[in-house]
């Protein structure tokens, strides 16, 4: 067995599976069931002021007869007063004292407010706290949420407000309803934040009732945004992280959260820079025994690769992540039929000759019959496009084509031009 | 149908091609992954079946095929011979809602992928000092095994045959269960350290009170025996076969050249008549017939084992019972025939098929194979002196513990007919409680002594 512990800027954590801050961790009960079933930690359900949910909350993407692939609420914090919260909490730990519980927090852009409930949750014996600044709807009407998080004056201050109090680690929750992360992420940094998690969910409308004409979900006739979540959001919250990761500006540790669902959305979070992983749609849409996958199939990947700590991974990709001007301009791929799997749908011939570069043509062996699709690799520029549309996977491979020419980004094409340089 | 010799071995390699990689994915996405779910309620070994399904989607192979060889150690048999529309595939919610999914061919593809990656699934346990000897390496005897290896006993099976695997290795037809795939599950086994006496008989070449004085506990698994005597003339004839010889002989060494072109009449209609019959089409017979004293609502073979028979040719002729094996020079040449009608049902429910006087008749037929189930190893047994019902050793069903404190048995040797054929992942399923009920009483034997 692989060692999958892990540690989160001082936060430690029996494996790097957590339950996102959401109604997984609404109450005792719940967390403690997670737990039993293996999760290494839990961001409670959001504390702050008591609100008052509507119903209905939820609503989801179905696509292609696959359920869930994206997810949308109009939730709000928790419902439950912070006192039977503070004493479930107290409960859980000590029931789970191994485990790690992280209390998630929202209060308004008042100094004593962070600092009374900061001291409240941490006197229970909490691991860390998490600042939700991601909330994108109602909590924002209200100032709180993503309000706080698309502003990185006011995230800087609040941490520095939490900093000033918490004696355990400090996570800042960021939306991503905002330009570019990067800049939010550097605030929590420079406001003292020990980590930061993303990403919260998405402003979303899922559908509209065509019969009806109104907002799925509504509550009496009217809809709000809500926010968007699940596997359909996975790589807005990789890039995310990827960024924030490889950014020295931000420079502390990540929880990767958005569309984990398997232990391979896991290991990609890690791979990007990601020190552990939260996940809510997933549990909720198949119950909290889906950790025992995560678990074994992660353990299974370190193991078959000879790696002996989960920690060994992290961030192990996020160098091979970088800007657009840094890609080597004379490096080609060109798409390559295996003829032994390919199944004759033609998709790859229309995806090609329709949006891309007309390069994969139908051919006719006079002595069979047989229709044979073959790419003209002269032509093609190894967009992928036709092994994306491609039902049988593996059957169109993109291979290289040494170009003989020495690697060239564009920037440095750029530079070479502006010094008068030669190039082409 | 007449076979060309050469092409006769192709006919013998397994029948249900495997899923392909796409398909499998596209299966194992459709799975609803149940809560509760009512297909492993349906596995009598009680398989985490959406698990091993959600870990072929998140492509966690190794991961799949431990969960399945943990509930059932030899689940890679099982994926190719259980009756899955009458288990897990019956009870599968979506038989409702759209068709089932292939539970049977998931499991084998996950199991396959751990056959050819040659992976270790299991590591034996602690070891804690006591021994258990088991007679008889088929699914109940190797299910043990590999429970108590894993708790941590030294377990020595004999087996009589050269090869582990009982009724796996030796008496299901290939084209339904290639040997290589029982005996890798017997290699899982052999891995944790079990030592596997075979070419052993007990009985003969060790005696039942030197297993009692050598071992802690000791598990008959010995299974059933041969097919017994129809009792009528001519059965002495050449020409005369047992099935489960017949298909034995189809597993091990070369096919035999005298079925080609000829007529077979098989009797009985159980699994084994099935396997017998499906044989003797592929070796080359002409015609083939099982003849069944019942009709085709009491027969006992699966009904994807009745539809795989007449898809290969199998004739089928209900309500005739053989009345003598005719011959000429002491071979078969004819089988003489009564018509049977149903008259009232007996303790069972089934109704009990009566001659109709005066319809005899004969067909010319040159082999006879007898398939009307399989005798018990009546001498053994009571040469263990345990009790015993017509062969059918007596158990208290919770602990598999025999009227002797520390003889159990498990699989066919408890398995009282009734109307249904023997399964193997019944077999599977009694050897690995066995296991736990004599882990539960060493132990607390253990327990006992220390106090
Ligand atoms: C032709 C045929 C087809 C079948 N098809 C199916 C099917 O499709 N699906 C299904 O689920 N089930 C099927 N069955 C039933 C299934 O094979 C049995 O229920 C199962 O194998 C029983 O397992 P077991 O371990 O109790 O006995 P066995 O598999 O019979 O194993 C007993 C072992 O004990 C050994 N042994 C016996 N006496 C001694 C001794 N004195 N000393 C040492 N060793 C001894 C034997 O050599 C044998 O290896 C079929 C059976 C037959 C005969
Ligand atoms: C119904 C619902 C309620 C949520 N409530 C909160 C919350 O109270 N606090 C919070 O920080 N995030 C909340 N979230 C966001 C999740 O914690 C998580 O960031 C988001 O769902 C993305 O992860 P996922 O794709 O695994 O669901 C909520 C999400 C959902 C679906
Ligand atoms: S999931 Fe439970 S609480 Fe939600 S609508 Fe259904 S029954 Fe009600
Ligand atoms: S899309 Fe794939 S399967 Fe379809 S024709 Fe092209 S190569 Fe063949
Ligand atoms: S009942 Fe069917 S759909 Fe449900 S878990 Fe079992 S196999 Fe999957």
């Amino acid at each position: 067995m692989a060692d999958l512990r892990i540690n989160l800027a001082g936060i430690e954590s029996p494996n790097p599976f957590w339950l996102a801050s959401a109604p997984p961790t609404n109450s005792g009960y719940q967390v403690q069931r997670a737990f039993d079933a293996g999760w290494g930690g839990a961001v409670w359900k959001t504390l702050g002021e008591p609100i008052i949910n509507v119903t209905s909350r939820f609503a989801a993407l179905h696509y292609g007869g696959q359920r869930v692939l994206g997810f949308n609420n109009i939730e709000l914090i928790t419902d439950r007063p912070l006192d039977v919260n503070l004493k479930e909490m107290a409960e859980t730990k000590k029931l789970f004292p191994k485990h790690t519980l992280i209390a998630s927090l929202m209060v308004e852009h008042k100094r004593e407010a962070w600092h009374e409930i900061v001291k409240q949750v941490e006197a229970i014996g909490v691991d860390g706290l998490e600042l939700n600044f991601g909330c994108p709807h109602g909590m924002a009407e209200r100032g709180m949420g993503s309000a706080v998080g698309q502003h990185p004056d006011l995230i800087r201050q609040q941490v520095e407000w939490v900093k000033e109090v918490a004696q355990t680690p400090v996570i800042v929750k960021l939306t991503p309803n905002i330009t570019d992360i990067r800049f939010t992420a550097r605030a929590a940094s420079q406001g003292g934040a020990d980590a930061i998690s993303m990403i919260n969910t998405i402003n979303s409308l899922i559908g509209v009732d065509l019969d009806r004409w109104l907002p799925i979900p509504h509550v009496d006739g009217k809809g709000a945004h809500g926010g968007y979540c699940g596997p359909a959001v996975k790589p807005i919250a990789l890039n995310m992280v990827a960024e924030c990761a490889r950014d020295p500006l931000v420079g502390i540790p990540i929880s990767g959260i958005g569309g984990i669902s398997t232990w391979r959305d896991a290991v990609e979070f890690l791979l990007m820079g990601a020190t552990g992983v939260q996940v809510c749609t997933a549990a909720m849409h198949h119950g909290f025994r889906i950790v025992e996958d995560m678990i074994d199939g992660l353990n299974q990947y370190l193991e078959q690769k000879g790696i002996a700590s989960v920690m060994d991974i992290v961030g192990k990709a996020v160098h091979t992540y970088s800007d657009w001007g840094n890609l080597n301009l004379n490096y080609k791929v060109v798409a390559r039929i295996h003829e032994e799997t390919c199944i004759n749908c033609n998709k790859c011939h229309i995806a090609c000759e329709d949006t891309s570069h007309q390069c994969i043509d139908i051919i006719k062996d006079q002595a069979t019959g047989k229709e044979r699709l073959v790419v003209r690799e002269e032509d093609c520029v190894g967009c992928n496009l036709c092994s994306i549309v491609c039902p049988v996977e593996g059957t169109i491979e993109m291979v290289e084509i040494p170009t003989g020419e020495p690697p060239l980004t564009w920037n440095q094409r750029q530079a070479a031009l502006a010094s008068g340089g030669a190039t082409e | 149908m007449s076979v060309h010799t050469d092409e006769r071995r192709h006919l013998f390699e397994e029948a249900t091609p495997p899923l392909k990689p796409k398909e499998a994915l596209d299966e194992a996405n459709r799975c609803l992954y149940c809560y509760d779910a009512p297909c492993i309620k349906a596995c009598p070994t009680s398989i985490d079946i959406p698990s091993f399904i959600k870990k072929i989607a998140t492509g966690n192979l190794f991961g799949s095929a431990r969960t399945i060889m943990e509930a059932n150690p030899v689940g890679a048999s099982c994926a190719r011979v259980c009756p899955t529309e009458e288990l897990c595939e019956g009870a599968c919610v979506l038989n409702h809602a759209s068709k089932p999914i292939m539970i049977g061919l998931l499991q084998r593809h996950a199991t396959d992928w751990a056959i050819r990656n040659q992976a270790a699934l299991f590591q034996p346990g602690e070891k804690n000092g006591k021994t258990v000897a088991i007679v008889g390496a088929g699914p109940a005897g190797i299910s043990a095994a590999r429970e108590l290896a894993r708790l941590g006993y030294d377990v020595t099976v004999y087996e009589a045959k050269e090869k582990a695997g009982g009724l796996n290795t030796y008496g299901i037809v290939s084209f339904r269960l290639p040997q290589e795939v029982s005996l890798w599950e017997v290699e899982q086994v052999a891995s944790l350290g079990v030592r596997f006496l075979t070419n052993t008989r007990v009985g003969v070449d060790v005696q039942p009170e030197e297993l009692l004085q050598n071992y802690d506990a000791v598990l008959l698994a010995v299974g059933m025996g041969n097919v017994p005597q129809l009792g009528i003339e001519g059965e002495e004839l050449e020409g005369v076969l047992d099935a489960i010889t017949l298909v034995e002989e189809t597993k091990n060494g070369p096919l035999r050249e005298d079925f080609i072109g000829k007529k077979v009449a098989v009797i009985g209609a159980g699994n084994t008549a099935i396997d017998a019959a499906t044989c003797s089409k592929r070796l080359g017979a002409d015609q083939v017939q099982i003849l069944y004293r019942r009709t085709e609502k009491e027969m006992t073979a699966y009904p994807f084992e009745y539809e795989f028979a007449k898809q290969d040719g199998v004739e089928f002729r209900w309500l005739v019972a053989p009345k003598r094996i005719i011959g000429t020079d002491g071979r078969v040449t004819g089988i003489e025939l009564t018509r049977m009608k149903l008259g009232e049902a007996d303790e069972k429910g089934r109704r009990r098929p009566e001659p109709i006087s005066g319809s005899e008749y004969v067909v010319e037929v040159d082999f006879v194979v007898k398939a009307i189930g399989q005798e018990r190893l009546l001498p053994l047994i009571e040469s263990f002196g345990i009790g015993h019902s017509k062969g059918v050793i007596s158990i208290d069903p919770t602990t598999y513990r025999t009227t002797h404190p520390r003889i159990y048995a498990a699989g066919d040797v408890i398995f009282g007919g009734g109307g249904v054929d023997a399964m193997v992942v019944d077999a599977a399923n009694h050897g690995k409680r066995a296991a736990h009920a004599i882990h539960a009483a060493l132990v607390e034997k253990t327990a006992r002594e220390s106090d």
